[in-house]
């Protein structure tokens, strides 16, 4: 599989007429790691909720592509299909469905008619992703994230990722409410995933989650857009001395989305 | 005028049927006197729904000239396919309009002393049985004009008794199958589990003709003392149809009810299912799913009645509304003066999947009695946008995850029914009616 480029321009995103990003810029390409930080109110989620198609935001600029197709024109389900990837903050659950069914109907969704994913070939599929993820095995027949625990949905999110096998993933707060175990577990997960084919945005407070999966690129997220960029080493340095250099640096006295002077 | 027709079954007409049927005189007599007093006592009045337009008289015979279908074989594929393959079937009944025509009974099952017979065998052989509990505690004659009519007409249906101590490990199964819409549907099931024993019995109410009819549905279940019942239903009648259905249970001391019951009739419905959780420490969990579409009217009641002390009652309803469909769905939780320590919670959920539909979830909570703890949860809504979002983000159409929520939605029924053939054709019933 070759790599995949994730190309967002000047992405301006609304939410009920309050702009919330205001133009964004980022290209991810198959085999980076990408993560962004920053302080809570910045527009990070929302970022990346817009980008796969979420129904209470509205792109009132810009563009995103991949690979050269106009993603804002797809549907979301025809983003996900195209082979982009979004773990949620807060993951919906839904009764009477299992864990296992919905996977399944995913990967089918993704395969042509006539082509679906033979019933062994899925289970083993699951049991050692499962497996991977540190999960039970229960986990498969229980309803979709239905009575999870902070920590179960995350690795449920996890677990679809490596199902699905997307080309670009975004992983939103992917370790907030993780133990340090959980967080082991979950990014070696994501590390499995590595590799050419594979793109990744991390969005993230904390540096910690980035011990365990070392980024190519990390930039810093204030008042809605990237203001400043560099390698793994500035987010060590976001961990020992906090943002307020960078707002110093940059002249910025609040980082909140509709607070610049 | 069709509502003059229901009196076309005078006396006489009532009587020599009777006598035809070889029924005892007891029997003929509860039936005479039901016919004479229907004329006075009034319609039922389910909460919420006016029946004063509604027709329950559709039809011009109530008994049949069908003769018994010789071969399973030579049943037609929607009624067998509702039992499953011949082989499979371990104890089956399946009438059409009222007559038999198939009847499988298990050999263990009368080695057990248990009866597993159509109406009209155990009026003749169980007469003192039926006397004892036919329209009696759970449903009475007396009450309003359909059980009244119910009583003078019965014309099919199941009597099941398991004596005491005896458990069936096998799910027996009825089949009630309309086929001719001029023979109205009177059709009545009585259960009796005597004490320490166990069953599980399913039902399919199934018709294919659109044509205006009838059905006055009853069911008395009287459950002995730590005896276990588990009742899986599947209503599906066509749209020309109009019910009347009402289900009871009479649980005594430790004794368990479980209803799982698929409402999936295509006309207008009147059902309620009722527990009367008498004896002490008794417990009852009635769960119903319904999918309304077209225009049809429907109103649900399910009331949990706590008695005894201890007793649990729980109440579960999920409904999807689509087209123009209208339901009811009325939750009612009562605690009766000394049910003390008693619990009883109801959750009713109504999914709007058209603007034009009409669901009214209706909890009530009765309670008059203090040292008790009960709770109720009621709501009625779209489908959640965040629900399609998360489902669509995963590469599911919007179809496809519409599918799976409502499908979701209405498994805790589905998941209930115990017998497989069953099951798959509720969900092939929803399907069907969703889409």
């Amino acid at each position: 599989m070759t790599a995949s480029t994730l190309t967002i321009k000047d992405l301006h995103v609304e939410i009920e007429g309050k702009e919330i990003v205001k133009g964004f810029n980022l290209e991810i390409s198959g085999g980076e790691i990408h993560a962004i930080m920053g302080p809570n109110g910045t527009g990070k989620s929302t970022l990346a909720s817009a980008i796969m198609g979420h129904p209470s935001y509205e792109i009132t600029k810009g563009s995103v592509s991949l690979d050269g197709e106009d993603v804002l024109e797809m549907e979301v389900d025809e983003r996900a299909r195209a082979g982009m990837f979004l773990a949620m903050q807060y993951p919906s659950e839904v009764t009477g469905v299992t864990t296992s069914d919905f996977l399944r109907t995913a990967i089918n969704a993704h395969r042509e008619e006539g082509d679906e994913i033979p019933l062994m070939k899925f289970i083993k599929k699951m049991d050692k992703n499962m497996e991977t993820l540190d999960m039970n095995e229960q986990f498969s027949t229980r309803y979709l994230n239905e009575g999870f625990s902070g920590g179960e949905k995350k690795r449920n999110e996890i677990l679809q990722l490596l199902m699905l096998e997307p080309k670009i993933a975004i992983l939103d707060e992917i370790d907030s409410g993780l133990d340090i175990d959980a967080l082991k577990v979950v990014s070696n997960g994501i590390n499995n995933m590595r590799g050419e084919s594979f793109g990744c945005l991390i969005i993230t407070h904390y540096q910690r989650l980035l011990n365990y999966i070392t980024p190519d690129h990390v930039h810093v997220m204030m008042q809605g857009r990237i203001v400043k960029s560099g390698d793994a080493s500035l987010a060590q340095r976001l961990e020992a001395e906090g943002y307020d250099w960078i707002k110093e640096e940059l002249g910025i006295e609040d980082e909140r989305v509709g607070q610049e002077a | 005028m069709a509502v003059e027709t229901k009196w076309a079954f005078d006396r006489e007409t009532v009587k020599s049927w009777s006598e035809k049927r070889n029924e005892p005189t007891w029997l003929q007599e509860k039936r005479l006197e039901a016919l004479t007093n229907a004329a006075s006592l009034p319609m039922p009045k389910p909460d919420k729904t006016k029946l004063t337009r509604w027709n329950f008289s559709t039809f011009e015979n109530i008994d049949s000239d069908q003769r018994a279908i010789e071969s399973y074989s030579d049943l037609p594929g929607d009624v067998a396919r509702l039992a499953g393959e011949e082989s499979k079937v371990n104890s089956a009944i399946i009438q059409r309009d009222g007559k038999v025509a198939h009847k499988k009974v298990a050999e263990e099952l009368k080695e057990k002393g248990v009866i597993f017979t159509d109406f009209e065998t155990a009026v003749n052989e169980h007469s003192d049985l039926l006397e004892k509990y036919f329209m009696g505690e759970a449903v009475r004659s007396d009450e309003n004009q359909l059980t009244a009519l119910h009583t003078a007409l019965v014309n099919g249906g199941i009597f099941l008794y398991v004596p005491k101590n005896v458990e069936v490990e096998v799910p027996l199964q009825a089949i009630f199958w309309q086929d001719d819409v001029k023979v109205g549907l009177f059709n009545h099931v009585l259960i009796v589990a005597e004490d320490q024993s166990r069953v599980t019995y399913v039902e399919n109410y199934v018709s294919f003709e659109k044509e205006k009819a009838a059905a006055n549905i009853v069911t008395e279940v009287y459950v002995g003392q730590g005896a276990e019942v588990k009742y899986g239903a599947v209503d599906n009648l066509e749209s020309g149809v109009t019910s009347y259905i009402v289900r009871r249970a009479h649980v005594q001391k430790d004794g368990r009810i479980e209803w799982a019951l698929g409402q999936m009739n295509e006309g207008s419905t009147i059902s309620e299912n009722t527990t009367h959780l008498l004896g002490d420490g008794s417990y009852g969990d009635t769960k119903t799913v319904t999918v309304g579409r077209g225009d049809q009217v429907q109103n649900f009641t399910s009331n949990m009645v706590g008695h005894g002390k201890h007793s649990e009652g729980y109440i579960l309803t999920h409904g999807v509304m689509k087209d123009e469909a209208s339901a009811i769905f009325n939750g009612i939780n009562k605690i009766e003066k000394g049910g003390t320590k008693a619990h009883s919670e109801q959750t009713g959920r109504v999914l709007m999947l058209s603007s034009k539909a009409r669901g009214d979830a209706n909890p009530i909570l009765l309670i008059d009695e203090d040292d008790v703890t009960a709770g109720h949860a009621a709501s009625v809504g779209k489908i959640d946008p965040m629900q399609m979002f998360y489902m669509q983000s995963r590469g599911l159409s919007k179809l496809e995850a519409e599918r799976l929520i409502i499908h979701g939605f209405l498994e805790p029924v589905v998941g209930e029914l115990p017998v497989e053939a069953v099951k798959e054709r509720l969900s092939e019933v929803i399907e069907r009616k969703v889409y």
